[in-house]
This record gives C-alpha cells, structure tokens and sequence, in this order.
C-alpha cells in the first residue's frame, strides 16, 4: 500500500483539497462546521460517521449539486466553482439514493451520461464498463425492469462514462446483498488499479477495513480524525488476552490489580488488555506473575479490535 | 461551448417526446379539428367575414398560437420538473453545464417540439380551411419566437413548481384566459371600450396580432409591436432563467 510506504506525503499529491467548507442550510441548521480534507491521489478514501453527519451534504457539495456557504474546493487542481467546467469534469458520482430514469435503456442512458460531461461518444469505453459491472447482457433493458442492486450499478456506469480521475461512491452497497458487495470491492479496486482515486461513504465499517488506504470520521459537520487506516488500527485498536481458568476467581488478586486485567463470566475468564501497536506485550511477565499467584489456565485466546469497534468508540467519545 | 452536454439533454428530450409520439401528437391535432369544426364550420357559417376575412381562416393564426403556447409551457414544464422530481437532476447538477447550455438543451428540444406541432396543426387547417399566408417568412419567425419564448417561460414554471399541482394548475390559470381572452375566436374591436383597452396589456394579443398579420396582411396593433413585446418577454425570461439556474433555486438542495 502506497500510502503506507510514504508516510510523509506532500500536499501538491492532493487530488482533492478541501478547505475551511461550511453549509448551514436555510432552516439554519449547520451540517458542516469547517471541513478541512486533503484527498490523496489515487487511494481509496472512506468517510465515515453516523447519520446526519454531513456525508453526504460534503459529497453534494463537492460535485456542485448544492452550494456551500464558504470555504474552498480544489478538484483535480481546478476551483469547483470558478473552474467548474474542469473541475466536475474529472468527477463521478454515484448517489446516495437510487434517483434513475425508468424508460430509457442502460445503453442509452451511459451514453447520454458522457455526452452530459462534455466527452465524445465511445462505444468501446461504455462497452467495457457494462462488462466490468457485469451489466452487458441488461444493456438493451429498460432501466424500470432492474432490481436495485442492478440499478445501483447503472448509476456506477453511468458516473464512469466519462472516465473521472476521482470518484464518489455514496454508500454504495447500502442495501445490496453480500456477493453484489464483494462484485463492488472488486469494481472498486480495479478502478483504483486503474489510478482512479475513490472517495466513499459507508455504514458498513468492515467495508472500509477491506478496502480503504485511509480513513475519515465525521462528526456532527466536522472531521473528528483522518488516519492511515492500518496506523488507526494499531494505534486505537486493542488486543485482548482471555484465559480460561481452572478454578474461578471471585476478584483479581491483590497482587496483580496493577495490570490491566478483567474478570468475564463470573470470575472463570481472566482477561488482560494490551495496545495493538506497542512493542513490549507485557504477556510473559502477566504468565510469569499468574505462575507465582498459582492461577492456572487451562485454554487462552487472543483477539483484536475491529475498525467497528474502534469507530463506536470514537463516536461515543466525542457525542 | 459543451455542445456535447446540449445536444445529450435536447436528444434524451426529443426521445422522450418520440416515445409517446402518438399522445404528443394527436391530441392537440384532435382537439385544433373540433375547434374548426364547431367554430369554423357551424358557427362560422352564421358569422360575417372580420377584417375581410371569413371566420374560419381568421380563427386558424390563433388556434395555432393557443396550441403552441399550450405546448410548450407543458412540455418544457414537464421536461424540467420530471427530473427534479425523480431526482435525476443530480446528474444535470453535478454536470460540467452552463446555465446557458442548460437552456439550450431543454429550452431548444421544446421548441423543436412545439415548432413541429404548429406546422402539423396548419397543414390539418389546411382540409379545412384554403387559408394564403401572406408574409411566409414572419410566420416562421413568430412561430419561433412564440415558441421559444414559451418554451422558456415553461421551463421556469417547471422549476419553480414543487408539487404536481403547481405544474398543471399554473398553465390552466393564467395562460388558458389570456389565451382565450388574447383575441384568437374574435378582433380586439368587437369588446366593448373598458376591455378593449386593458386588453392591450395581455402579451397574447401582441403574438396573435402579429401571427395573424403574417397570414393576412391585417394586424390590430402594429406588427414591430408585437415583435418588441415578444422579445421583452423572451429576454426577461432568459434573465429569470439565468438566475434560477446560478443560485440553484428550487434545483439545488438549500
Ligand atoms: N435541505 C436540508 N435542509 C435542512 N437540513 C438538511 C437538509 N439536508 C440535510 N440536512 C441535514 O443535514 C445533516 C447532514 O445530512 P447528510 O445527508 O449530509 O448526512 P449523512 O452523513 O449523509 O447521513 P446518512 O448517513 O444518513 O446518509 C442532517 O442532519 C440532515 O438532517
Ligand atoms: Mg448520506
């Protein structure tokens, strides 16, 4: 993973770059509060945050669909509004919703898609991205006929029509069954292979542990933390250690209570807490310790923290 | 210029109109038959010649007139409210578009539209009435215009209506009478004097007046009249447009 390798990346890699962008609708509520982002070219970005965070009103805002109220977006090195010929022109965006048109067909509807964002008519290109989404044999189809999954799809070839260097992907397997999300990663990281740079949303945390380089979470209209994904996993995640006792215990011994130690399951699972990411375990001393208390174990399991678990802490901090 | 984005938008809008090519077209040819047939041919009969010219040719300018405007305002009503509607108008949105090439696309397939429909319901006038147009040239040209112009003025109800009912109820109020009342069955100089004055402030007398003009050489008001009213319309309907389009009202989430 590129981003892993070069930490220390230097701003002019920023394919999207975000600054100071606030939206207060005309009820007067605020959804975004300050947005500063810098998406890097070529990874796979995941934003995420519960809902009504601001997702989607940052994606929206982005793609030119609604206003912001200040701040600055820089696409591809173009100013999203003063530039936005350039600018949308090297930006796809699959929506949050299904909103697609019911009569004409996938074909037709791809084609208009490209035409609409300025590039010549190129059978090959639709061709090729019907396959790659495995659309080709509905290409004839009115787009009513499909289910939505297949229609979430149209709205992916639809936005990759005219061949954008970044991509928004919002939500894009909400309510899509298990093997179409698995199709989608792989669309996904093909598109990436490609140079394509991909920016989604998601509620499925497991989605941007597969798939993302980096992570965002968003917050109430502001961005609480972007991170390398694999430096948040080793810093915020934990490891656990769980030993099943011979004999229950009734309290962590006296002796030991300077460790970061829990009883489970009325007193027969011993469990020690560890950083993921540091060096120095600590599990032979606690081994050694628990040997001089003569507590004996007859089984022991170590599991880690999962993004999922990581994210709702983060939420629940900051709520 | 994307004229690329322009002629996506006016294609998808004329299939559209070509999808349901039989509804877009027979009804207004249908409805333009009953009118010469009961005003033209049973009641025009009873009626003396206007301006020297009988009933039945002097109704066909603003029968057309009356369908075109009914027309477009329909068609590039529901061209951009559809969209809108169906949330489509992402897609539009987020497109490298101009305010301008919007309108071009949507406001060109209209009048396309509206234009062919004008020349249908003449030719059908036609097996009826053996009507001579006079000025060929200036009746195209206030085709067009009068197309266009509605066209757009359609386009803007479209995106100013936000229910269904708005879309079909602003048409039926206020461009049904002063269609009626724009002098299409009769010359502005048989009202009586109070009406015939507050008349003049109905711009569909002017288009009337004008078409007519073209037809038979005879106008009530004077035909640079009618081309300046037309054109006042049509450039403050540009400027409303431009400005609906650039702060995204009723367009962009707000
Ligand atoms: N037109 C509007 N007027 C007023 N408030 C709005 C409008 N649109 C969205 N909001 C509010 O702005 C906030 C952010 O909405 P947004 O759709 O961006 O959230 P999200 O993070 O995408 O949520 P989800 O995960 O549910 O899709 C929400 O509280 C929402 O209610
Ligand atoms: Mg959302």
């Amino acid at each position: 993973m590129s981003a892993v390798m070069q930490p220390e990346k230097r701003a002019e890699d920023a394919i999207v770059s975000i600054r100071g962008l606030t939206k207060t609708y005309a009820n007067g509520f605020s959804a975004l509060k300050g947005i500063d982002l810098e998406i890097r070219r070529g990874e796979i970005f995941a934003l995420l945050g519960p809902n009504g965070a601001g997702k989607t009103t940052l994606i929206s805002i982005v793609c030119g669909i609604v206003n912001a109220s200040a701040g600055v977006v820089i696409a591809d090195g173009f100013d999203n509004v003063r530039e936005f010929r350039r600018a949308r022109a090297r930006i796809g965006l699959v929506p949050q919703e299904l909103h697609t048109d019911a009569f004409e067909t996938v074909w037709a509807t791809c084609n208009f898609s490209r035409g609409l964002f300025g590039f010549k008519a190129n059978p090959e290109h639709i061709e090729h991205v019907l396959k790659d989404l495995s659309l080709w044999d509905k290409r004839n189809d009115r787009i009513m006929t499909l289910s939505g999954g297949m229609k979430r799809r149209v709205l992916i070839a639809k936005a990759l029509a005219h061949e954008p260097s970044i991509l928004f992907l919002d939500e894009p397997t909400a309510g899509v069954d298990v093997e179409l999300r698995h199709d989608m990663w792989n669309v996904v990281r093909r598109l990436r292979e490609r140079g394509t740079t991909i920016i989604l949303t998601t509620h499925y945390i497991e989605e941007a542990e597969e798939m993302a380089d980096r992570v965002g979470v968003i917050l109430k209209g502001k961005i609480i933390l972007v991170e390398d994904k694999d430096v948040l996993m080793k810093k915020l995640g934990k490891r656990e250690l769980a030993l099943h006792l011979n004999a229950p215990l009734s309290a962590v011994p006296m002796a030991l209570t300077d460790l970061n130690l829990e009883l489970q399951d009325n007193g027969s699972v011993l469990v020690y807490r560890f950083d993921a990411g540091g060096e120095a375990t600590g599990i032979s001393r606690l081994l050694n310790r628990l040997g001089a208390e003569s507590i004996q174990f007859h089984d022991l399991k170590t599991s880690e923290t999962s993004l999922e678990e990581i994210f709702v802490n983060l939420v629940k901090e900051r709520a | 210029m994307n004229w690329l984005a322009i002629a996506a938008i006016y294609k998808f809008e004329m299939s559209r109109w070509f999808r349901t090519i039989g509804q877009s077209v027979a009804s207004p040819v249908i409805s333009t038959s009953l009118y010469f047939v009961v005003f033209g041919a049973a009641i025009g009969a009873r009626m003396g010649e206007i301006e020297g010219i009988s009933y039945g040719a002097f109704i066909i300018p603003g029968l057309v007139m009356l369908s075109i405007l009914n027309e477009s305002i329909g068609n590039a009503s529901f061209g951009i409210y559809f969209p809108k509607w169906s949330g489509t108008i992402f897609e539009i949105l987020s497109a490298p578009v101009s305010w301008g090439e919007l309108l071009l696309g949507y406001v060109g397939a209209a009048t396309t539209k509206s234009m062919l429909l004008g020349i249908l319901i003449l030719v059908t006038a036609r097996l009826f009435v053996p009507y001579q147009i006079a000025h060929p040239f200036w009746t195209v040209c206030f085709l067009l215009l009068t197309a266009a112009s509605f066209s757009l003025f359609g386009f803007l109800i479209g995106i100013w209506a936000d229910s269904w009912e708005k879309l079909q109820t602003v048409p039926l109020l206020v461009i049904t009478p002063l269609t009626f009342l724009g002098g299409a069955f009769y010359s502005i100089d048989m009202l009586p004097s109070p009406w015939r004055e507050i008349t003049l402030f109905n711009p569909v007398v002017y288009l009337i007046s004008g078409f007519r003009w073209s037809f038979y050489g005879v106008s009530y008001v004077p035909v640079g009249y009618s081309v300046a009213a037309i054109a006042a319309f049509l450039m403050s309907c540009v400027l409303i447009a431009r400005w609906m389009i650039l702060s995204g009202y009723r367009l962009k989430r707000h």
